[in-house]
């Protein structure tokens, strides 16, 4: 068969298709989605000549495996992992060209937790609002990769490659996320907002795409009673009754009821995305509307 | 208003009600429209808030918004979506209770009155309407039910809504309509967006 398409051999634990999400629908209640590590999945699309925005395959920890139908350059990037083509070791952070037929192994990371996989010209799943990202909380997009599957290519890019291989930042032991004060910040008590940025957490295992959660000592309310609904932005600390913090990643809610103590810096969110459960993180002030 | 900065590209506009939440959040959507307001990713009216995302200076926009004149909105310009509903819903007779109405009354208060789509969210094309007069408003179910069908048509709080699909709910569910909340396949694909104006008609669906 001839045809520009893949069959999913081992779909892993969790694998999406995304590339840069749904932006400007939040007003209909539309999350944005899109990769979590936007940064790694631009660099893999570049290492095959795609455009940063072109669908990539985003895993969770242990990867996945695929057999395209046609010979396609490929490019594995995002969290460190074995990669390899027929059983034979290929490169990770750069192009390799999977023969028609082959399989494409894409392993479980050694360090970080979610691996990119971009294919010259990108995953052609159909787009749901000019996205064709998965998006996990409304069911948007292209179903979780399941085994047997089967998706389609887009028309290979015809420029080359803007370049060979990819300096990848590494996932930090400890992840640090940037904060300003949110708009909630005083339902809380002064001796909570201390708490926030000077005392340890973890990544709790109940993360996914929606949120990074944490572990840690909870916040104290200053104030009691219930929050009506309000816009929510990627980032946001929101705090539920039970006082741990909850950062809001590219699937969550466009709209909550529980008070924002905090606004992550965007771009530490990336990280965020590779922290896996029991990474130590701190929140510090980012000044501006830090207090 | 009360403006609040929400990390480095968003604001908070808080408002004393949804009345004038409803009458700025229209004014905003007028004044992009007219090309009237920087860009901005996302308008997001809430109960009564609305959230400007992704503003290149939210500080100065918050400067210059504390001095707009805000017209009264006038819903009546607006077209008027017109959803039929069978009133079947297994949660009637409860609502009726807290009403302290009979059962065959409800449909007659509830389609009775005009709705607009005071803000969305939970789901794609799930609209939060209000209308219903302050006394007939209703709590949530204790026990939310864990597939509450597509069409569905509920109340909580002083809030009806209509679930675009089958999901998870708690609210009230006094009625079922065939009306396609959402198609993405559709332009636009929620039928109900934050402003729009709703009436309920009974026995169509």
């Amino acid at each position: 068969m001839t045809e520009r398409a893949f069959t999913v051999v081992r779909a892993g634990a969790l694998t999406t298709v995304q590339d840069r999400g749904r932006a400007g629908y939040a007003h209909l209640g539309v999350p944005r989605s899109g990769a979590l590590d936007p940064y790694a999945a631009a660099l893999a699309n570049r290492l095959v000549g795609n455009d940063d925005g072109a669908a990539v395959l985003e895993t969770t920890l242990t990867g996945c495996a695929v057999r395209p139908r046609c010979a396609v350059a490929v490019a594995v990037g995002g969290a460190p992992c074995p990669v390899a083509v027929d059983g034979r070791p290929a490169a990770w952070g750069a192009a390799v060209r999977v023969p028609a037929g082959a399989v494409l192994d894409v392993g479980t990371a050694g360090r970080g937790l979610r691996s990119y996989v971009a294919f010259a010209g990108g995953v052609a799943a159909e787009a749901v609002l000019g996205s064709r990202s998965t998006d996990l909380l409304s069911g948007l997009g292209p179903a979780p990769l399941v085994d047997g599957a089967v998706l389609a290519l887009g028309a290979p890019p015809s420029g080359r490659a803007h370049f060979e291989a990819a300096p990848w930042p590494g996932v930090p032991d400890e992840l640090v996320l940037r904060v300003r004060w949110g708009p909630r910040a005083d339902w809380f008590a002064d001796g909570a907002l201390r708490t926030l940025t000077s005392r340890p957490y973890r990544v709790s295992a109940a993360s996914n795409r929606i949120g990074l959660r944490v572990q840690g000592p909870p916040l104290e309310r200053a104030r009691a009673g219930e929050l009506p609904s309000e816009g929510m932005v990627l980032g946001a600390v929101q705090v539920p009754p039970d006082g741990l913090p909850v950062v809001f990643l590219a699937d969550h809610p466009t709209t909550g009821g529980y008070p924002v103590v905090a606004v992550v810096h965007e771009p530490d969110l990336a990280a965020a995305a590779q922290a896996r459960p029991g990474t130590p993180v701190r929140f510090v002030g980012a000044g501006g509307g830090a207090r | 208003m009360r403006a609040l900065e929400v990390g480095e590209r968003a604001l908070l506009l808080e408002f004393r009600d949804g009345e004038e939440t409803g009458a700025f959040h229209a004014e905003l959507l007028r004044r992009r429209a007219a090309g009237a307001l920087p860009a901005v990713r996302d308008v997001v009216p809430a109960a009564r808030t609305v959230l400007l995302d992704g503003v290149a200076d939210p500080r100065r926009l918050a400067a210059e918004m504390a001095a707009w004149e805000v017209p009264p909105p006038r819903w009546r310009a607006q077209p008027v979506v017109e959803l039929p509903v069978r009133y079947d819903g297994p949660d009637l007779a409860e609502v009726a209770g807290v009403w302290g109405v009979a059962p065959r009354e409800v449909p007659r208060i509830h389609a009775g009155a005009e709705y607009r789509v005071a803000f969305c969210g939970f789901a794609p094309g799930f609209g939060y309407l209000t209308g219903l007069p302050e006394r007939y408003a209703v709590p949530r179910r204790s026990t939310p039910r864990t597939a509450v069908p597509a069409g569905s048509v509920g109340l909580a709080g002083p809030y009806t809504g209509v679930y675009p699909r089958s999901s998870p709910g708690g609210w009230q569910l006094v009625g079922t309509t065939d009306a396609l909340l959402w198609d993405p396949a559709r332009e636009p694909a929620a039928l109900l967006a934050p402003g729009t104006r709703v009436r309920f008609v009974e026995g169509a669906g």
